[in-house]
Formats: C-alpha cells, sequence, structure tokens
C-alpha cells in the first residue's frame, strides 16, 4: 500500500492529545511530508464549577502545536461513544470486583475504531497516534510489535486490536526512545516540548480515585480480615483495593507491610496478608475471556509463547490452550504475584504483541483462587 | 485553493471602505474625546457624528446609544443593569431557550444570584409563543430580554408583538439585534423595545465594537466605571478608530439592506433547488417566512455534523454548525435542541450557511456543488 502512493498524497490523521509524543508523531509525519491533519478528541468533560477544564487546555496545545507544524486542527466529540462504551465497562467491573483496564477499552472502542471511523470518513489513509509501538508489513499481514524504548512499550494497551484496525495505523515514535521524543520536541520549539506526562487513568486524570470513584459506585466499608478470618481493620469499600495493592490499607503496628490478598464479594470482606512474597498472592494459571489476535488466530490451539499480565512487567514464559468462545487457558513456567482479574494478559513471541484477553479465573496448582475473583 | 465564506453569521470580511476609514482614523483622529484642546474636539465631533449615524439606523436618538466593545457587552450590559437597577422593584426575567449565550449564560449567573428566570420554550419553527408569553409575564417582571433574529438557525420573533403586549408593564424589554441587524429594518419606536444590541463586526465592520441602545429615560445601572465617558453609563476611553469603521459599515449597510434581501433569497433558492435535483435528502430548520434572509440552516440525515463540517473545510468551504463548542469540539445546540429535543437526528447533521458581502452566485453554485460532492460520499 505505502508503496502505492507518494507521502505527498497520503492523508494522515493524527490523534494528538495535546502532549508530547503525539505532538512529535504530527510533526515527523508533516516531515516526511505526508498531507497530515491533527485531531483532538474529547472523551470527557471535566468542566469544574469555575469552568476549567483539561480537554480546553490540552485543546489549546493541539492548536499551538499544530500552527507551529503548519497543519489544519480540528477536534472530534466522543462523549457518548467513552460514556457508553468505556465508562460504562468500566464501572461493571469494579462493581464485580475486578480491576478494570479503561486504556484497553478506549484503543479498542474510541481510539482505534470510532476515531478510525471518523479518520477515514475525512479521507485518510492512516491513523497515527503518539503510541509507543511498532507495526511493521510482513507478508501481507501487518504486525504489531513493542515499542523500541522497552521502558515505555505500549503494546500492552493495544493487544485488543485487530488485523483491519492495524493496518490503518501508523506510530511515528515507536522506535524512538522518550528521550529522544523530547529531543527532537524541543530542538522544533513545540509548545508540548517540556509538558509533563499525563499519569493515571485519562479521565480521573489527577484527581482522588477514591473520590472520583464514589461518585459514581455506592461504597460499602466492611472488615480487613486475614486468611484465618483475623479482623484486622475496616476498608473503604472493595472497589478501592485491587490485588497486591500495598498503599492505603492503614494496618500500622510493627512487622512486616500489609498487601490485599484477595476480595470476599458475599461478605464484603477485603482479605490481607503480611509480606509482600504472601504465598497467597502467587498463582500459577488464569483463564481469559476476550481474547484477540493481532493477526490471524494462531492455528494450533495450543503453543508457547510469553505473556504479560500488567502494564510494564517483565514477560514470563507462558503456555496458552485456546479454548471456545475465544477462551484461553494461560500456564505459567513459574509462579506470579499478584495476577489481577478484569487486566489483560497480553501475549508475544519476541517483540511481536500477538494479542490478548482479559484475566477472568486465577488458579494455582489446577484450584481457582476464589478470593481474587 | 479559492475558498468560500459562507460563515457570515459568525463574522464577516471587513469592506474595504470600512478598512480605508479605519486606518484614516487611526491615522488622524488620534486625540481624546473627552480632551478639551483641538485635537479632542476634532475627534469628539467625528465621534458624535459616528453616534447619530448608529442611531439613526433604528430610529432613535444619539443620547440613546452607548457604545460598547461589542454584543456581548451590550447584552450584559442590558441584562445586568437592568437587574442591578431594578432589583428591588421585581426579581423575575423572562428570556428564551434559544438565546445566544451571551443573554443565557448572564440570566443564568443572575439565577444564581437569586433572580428568577423564565426560559420560554420554542416550536418546531424555532419562534416562541406569545400565550407563553403572557402566562409567564408576572407583576414582578422586571426585565423581558428575547432575540430578533436567531444567529444559528435564523428564527426571527414577534418582537413587536411582545413590545406591545409590554407598553403598559413595568418590564424593561431588551433585544438582542446582533444578527438580525443590518438585514431587517428597525425601528426601536416600531418594535417598543427599551433596549436593543448591534455588533459591528457582523456587518462588515471591525471587532470589539457595537452599540446599546437604551431608551431614554430606561433606568440602567452601569458595569463599568471610571470616566465619564457615554454619559456614565460605560466607561473608558472611547475607540474612536473603531467607531468611525463601525459607522461607516453602517451606512453601507443600510443602503445595500433590500439589495441583499433579495440576493440571498436567490442564494437560499440556488442551494436547495440543486440539492433537489441531486436529490439529496435534506431538510430545511426553521420557516423561511419568519428567517433571517442570509441564514441557511439544513439537517442532512445519514451525516454526522463533526466529519461534515471537517470535509467541508477540507475542500474548501466555511461553513459552520452554529452551535456551541468545548476544546473545539461540537455540542449539540441549545437552540436544535430547543426546537427538536434531546434525542432528534437534526442535533448531529445540521450545518448553517450564512451568507454576506462578497459572495457571489458563483460562490454559492460552488458551495452547493462541495456539499453535494461530499455529502453523497459520507452517506454512501
Amino acid at each position: 500500500m505505502q508503496q502505492q502512493k507518494n507521502n505527498a498524497n497520503t492523508r494522515v490523521v493524527v490523534g494528538m492529545s495535546g502532549g508530547v509524543d503525539s505532538s512529535v508523531a504530527a510533526h515527523l509525519l508533516k516531515q516526511q511530508g505526508y498531507d497530515v491533519i491533527g485531531i483532538f478528541m474529547k472523551n470527557w468533560d471535566d468542566t469544574d464549577e469555575n469552568g476549567v477544564c483539561t480537554a480546553t487546555e490540552d485543546y489549546d496545545d493541539v492548536i499551538k502545536v499544530c500552527n507551529q507544524i503548519g497543519i489544519p486542527y480540528y477536534a472530534v466529540n466522543f462523549e457518548k461513544q467513552y460514556w457508553d462504551k468505556v465508562f460504562t465497562y468500566f464501572l461493571e467491573e469494579y462493581k464485580a470486583g475486578r480491576t478494570p483496564n479503561p486504556d484497553v477499552m478506549c484503543n479498542k472502542e474510541i481510539k482505534f475504531k470510532a476515531f478510525l471511523e471518523h479518520a477515514i470518513s475525512l479521507g485518510a489513509d492512516y491513523l497515527a497516534t503518539g503510541h509507543y509501538a511498532q507495526v511493521k508489513e510482513v507478508d501481507g499481514e501487518t504486525q504489531l510489535l513493542r515499542g523500541l524504548d522497552n521502558n515505555k512499550d505500549q503494546t500492552y494497551f493495544l493487544n485488543q486490536l485487530s488485523q483491519d484496525q492495524l493496518s490503518k495505523v501508523m506510530f511515528p515514535i515507536g522506535h524512538m526512545e522518550k528521550k529522544l521524543v523530547r529531543e527532537i520536541a524541543a530542538e522544533a520549539g513545540l509548545a508540548t516540548a517540556t509538558k509533563k506526562d499525563s499519569t493515571g487513568i485519562c479521565f480521573i486524570g489527577e484527581r482522588n480515585f477514591k473520590e472520583f470513584l464514589s461518585q459514581y459506585l455506592p461504597a460499602q466499608p466492611g472488615d480487613m480480615v486475614t486468611m484465618d478470618g483475623k479482623k484486622m481493620g475496616r476498608h473503604d469499600g472493595l472497589m478501592y483495593y485491587t490485588i497486591g495493592q500495598r498503599q492505603g490499607l492503614g494496618i500500622g503496628g510493627a512487622g512486616d507491610p500489609w498487601f490485599v490478598l484477595g476480595k470476599d464479594l458475599d461478605n464484603n470482606e477485603l482479605l490481607v496478608g503480611q509480606n509482600i512474597h504472601h504465598e497467597a498472592l502467587f498463582s500459577d494459571q488464569l483463564t481469559a475471556v476476550n481474547m484477540s489476535f493481532t493477526t490471524n488466530a494462531p492455528n494450533n490451539k495450543m503453543f508457547s509463547c510469553t505473556a504479560k499480565f500488567r502494564y510494564r512487567q517483565e514477560d514470563i514464559k507462558v503456555e496458552v490452550e485456546l479454548t471456545p468462545n475465544n477462551g484461553a487457558i494461560v500456564t505459567f513456567a513459574e509462579p506470579v504475584r499478584a495476577i489481577t482479574p478484569g487486566q489483560a494478559v497480553v501475549l508475544y513471541d519476541g517483540d511481536i504483541c500477538l494479542g490478548g484477553g482479559t484475566i477472568d479465573e486465577v488458579m494455582k496448582h489446577g484450584q481457582k483462587l476464589t478470593y481474587v475473583g | 485553493m479559492n475558498r468560500i465564506y459562507l460563515d457570515h453569521a459568525a463574522t464577516s470580511p471587513v469592506h474595504p471602505k470600512v478598512i480605508g476609514k479605519l486606518v484614516e482614523t487611526l491615522e488622524q483622529t488620534y486625540g481624546n474625546p473627552s480632551s478639551i484642546h483641538a485635537s479632542g474636539r476634532e475627534a469628539r465631533k467625528q465621534l458624535d457624528q459616528a453616534r447619530e449615524q448608529l442611531a439613526s439606523s433604528i430610529g432613535a436618538n444619539d443620547q440613546e446609544i452607548i457604545l460598547t466593545s461589542g454584543g456581548t457587552e451590550a447584552d450584559n450590559l442590558a441584562i445586568f443593569g437592568t437587574a442591578m437597577a431594578l432589583k428591588n422593584e421585581g426579581k423575575h426575567i423572562i428570556t428564551s431557550q434559544i438565546e445566544h449565550h451571551a443573554v443565557l449564560h448572564a440570566c443564568e449567573k443572575l439565577e444564581k444570584e437569586g433572580f428568577e428566570i423564565t426560559y420560554l420554550p420554542v416550536n418546531e419553527q424555532g419562534r416562541i409563543s406569545i400565550d407563553d408569553f403572557k402566562q409567564a409575564l408576572r407583576d414582578d417582571t422586571i426585565l423581558v430580554t428575547i432575540m430578533l433574529g436567531n444567529n444559528e438557525v435564523g428564527t426571527i420573533q414577534p418582537i413587536r408583538e411582545i413590545g406591545e403586549l409590554l407598553n403598559e408593564h413595568r418590564a424593561v424589554f431588551h433585544t438582542d439585534a446582533v444578527q438580525a441587524y443590518g438585514l431587517l429594518p428597525i425601528s426601536v419606536d416600531d418594535l417598543h423595545v427599551d433596549l436593543l444590541s448591534v455588533s459591528s463586526h457582523k456587518i462588515n465592520g471591525p471587532k470589539g465594537i457595537g452599540f446599546l441602545y437604551q431608551r431614554k429615560g430606561t433606568k440602567l445601572a452601569p458595569q463599568l466605571f471610571g470616566g465619564q465617558q457615554e454619559r456614565k453609563r460605560r466607561a473608558g476611553t472611547e475607540n474612536v478608530p473603531s467607531v468611525l469603521a463601525f459607522a461607516e459599515a453602517v451606512a453601507i449597510s443600510q443602503q445595500t439592506m433590500e439589495e441583499k434581501r433579495t440576493l440571498y433569497k436567490q442564494f437560499k433558492k440556488t442551494m436547495i433547488s440543486a440539492w433537489q435535483k441531486e436529490d439529496m435528502t435534506y431538510k430545511v430548520n426553521g420557516e423561511e417566512q419568519f428567517t433571517l434572509p442570509h441564514i441557511l440552516n439544513v439537517s442532512f440525515k445519514g451525516t454526522d455534523v463533526e466529519s461534515l463540517l471537517v470535509n467541508l473545510d477540507m475542500n474548501g468551504l466555511s461553513v459552520s454548525s452554529g452551535s456551541a463548542c468545548t476544546a473545539g469540539s461540537v455540542d449539540p445546540s441549545h437552540v436544535l435542541v430547543a426546537m427538536f429535543g434531546e434525542e432528534a437526528h437534526e442535533l448531529r447533521n445540521s450545518i448553517r450557511f450564512s451568507f454576506g458581502y462578497g459572495v457571489s452566485i458563483e460562490d454559492v453554485k460552488e458551495a452547493v456543488a462541495i456539499t453535494v460532492k461530499v455529502i453523497k460520499r459520507l452517506v454512501k
């Protein structure tokens, strides 16, 4: 495809967030001579009582950068789609006692679906973003590869993208270290060159997570108990805690710190234990749902590869067995700590991101760990 | 690419004669009209002539004109000025759901301060009903503010009828005429209004200048304090070059009003018949006889406004959705919500064409061709 059209006749819509990564992505594409259009997505309205809205500030940065680069810019509103497809899922998962990953869902349903469709309606050949990931065409198939910057690699969040989606995607900074991206931005004098990276879940931002969630879900405080049933204190609501968490338990006193081991939804109890390596935190197998593959699904129902169970974790060697209805059983070569239902299990073959699914159940020695969900 | 600008309701290009006047005044008339020396007197003389020009365009007296920084300030002065002046006589204000935000947000602010606001609904044509108005009117109503012509859909409201009904009522009657001015003949006595807002940049004048007509004897509490300008109703050294340029634009717009009305009628006809011929699914929002001549708000079923506007822009056609934007994205228009309800498809697929100085029939034909090309691709 790329060879048939020259860059000037190839229209690329860049999803611009107002951050440095997408700014540099747009800048590089423009330098390469593409027909570049910058588009800001507004997915959430956080306008406060003073009329201040982070989206407005971010969009102002998009405007500045696009004017510096010399490309047209527009905005598009996906608040409704985001609410329906991402936020509703987010709340449902918390209600079910799991720890959802809204970024995975946002990429699957909004950025690379609704937004991609919008880009195509504008005559775009490709949608580009500032993700740290790479795509590579091999034998007519588009592979999703890890970003070169291992510390920044975002393929974990992109695991649900299909071949169809990936074939229309560009990641202009995926082959760079973050440091270089900042340098390019500084050299080009882009307005976002020194802008702080955004942290946390996009619609919560830097606000207090507990406070945010409590606006949407009723909190039901309950007991914090050990695996032996010993009461250690009170929790503010199970949804506020995730497996393996240390901070915010408020169990003082001498000895080792305390960790979240699991949740007993029926009794509204938070299971806690001492020691970061508490044996109850470890498991050797999981089941996944919503398995999706970036290329054609593997021919074999069983295969070996590596996997990540949370963002920025080291890969673990695993055996995968695909089960009906897009399910999978993933068996680890070594015990893994704090596998969390609701998070993604993402599979890799070397640098290729094969795809992934949502962690459903967690097992040890063939037994389901009922306390983790 | 040859760009076609059909967004004159948003703002308009400055007429060459107006630019000439602006530059001439910037170069020559630098005096402060409040100064007693010759330079000041010269500025004052020209300012007074300009003010008379503005006043006569609406059948008013020059002392009834308060120069402002534009339509928004005129609306704000009318609303807050009346509310502050009459707050001891009543706290009820009547407006409509389809006002410009300069009126709506000002009313919402007063609501927070303890005033009671009635937002009159509109029918599917965007018109308020006189019956609704009569029912809303109370003894303690101190202000009625209803726009003359809507900026998004172009709907003309029954201002004269309301004005007549208010003849025997204490309430001050304000109309935001920003969008209608220069296209509808306006006489403040005929309309029975006490306050009327006008902006320069909608009629090929410079931005940042406008006026509020204040009928003699109408109470108004000033909102800006300082010097004695505007008879203490609006402090601040007069923007002499802009006022003179504005007056020039007013003169031109008054002279060309009939010509424009005829021309824009033809433009609308051209567009509509072309869409008909192309078998497009379209619907004009609002009723022609109650719509401003220069505004054509159309719903194209099967399109999405955000994609449509960008596609038209990329093809060289500047139009808008006429709705408010947050962070650059299109929010559902409060005007269309008031007309059609929260769930109506028109909210997602309506765009506004608005005509003005410099637009030719060839431009309109070209614009129609662009819309046909783009919409056919998008709907497919």
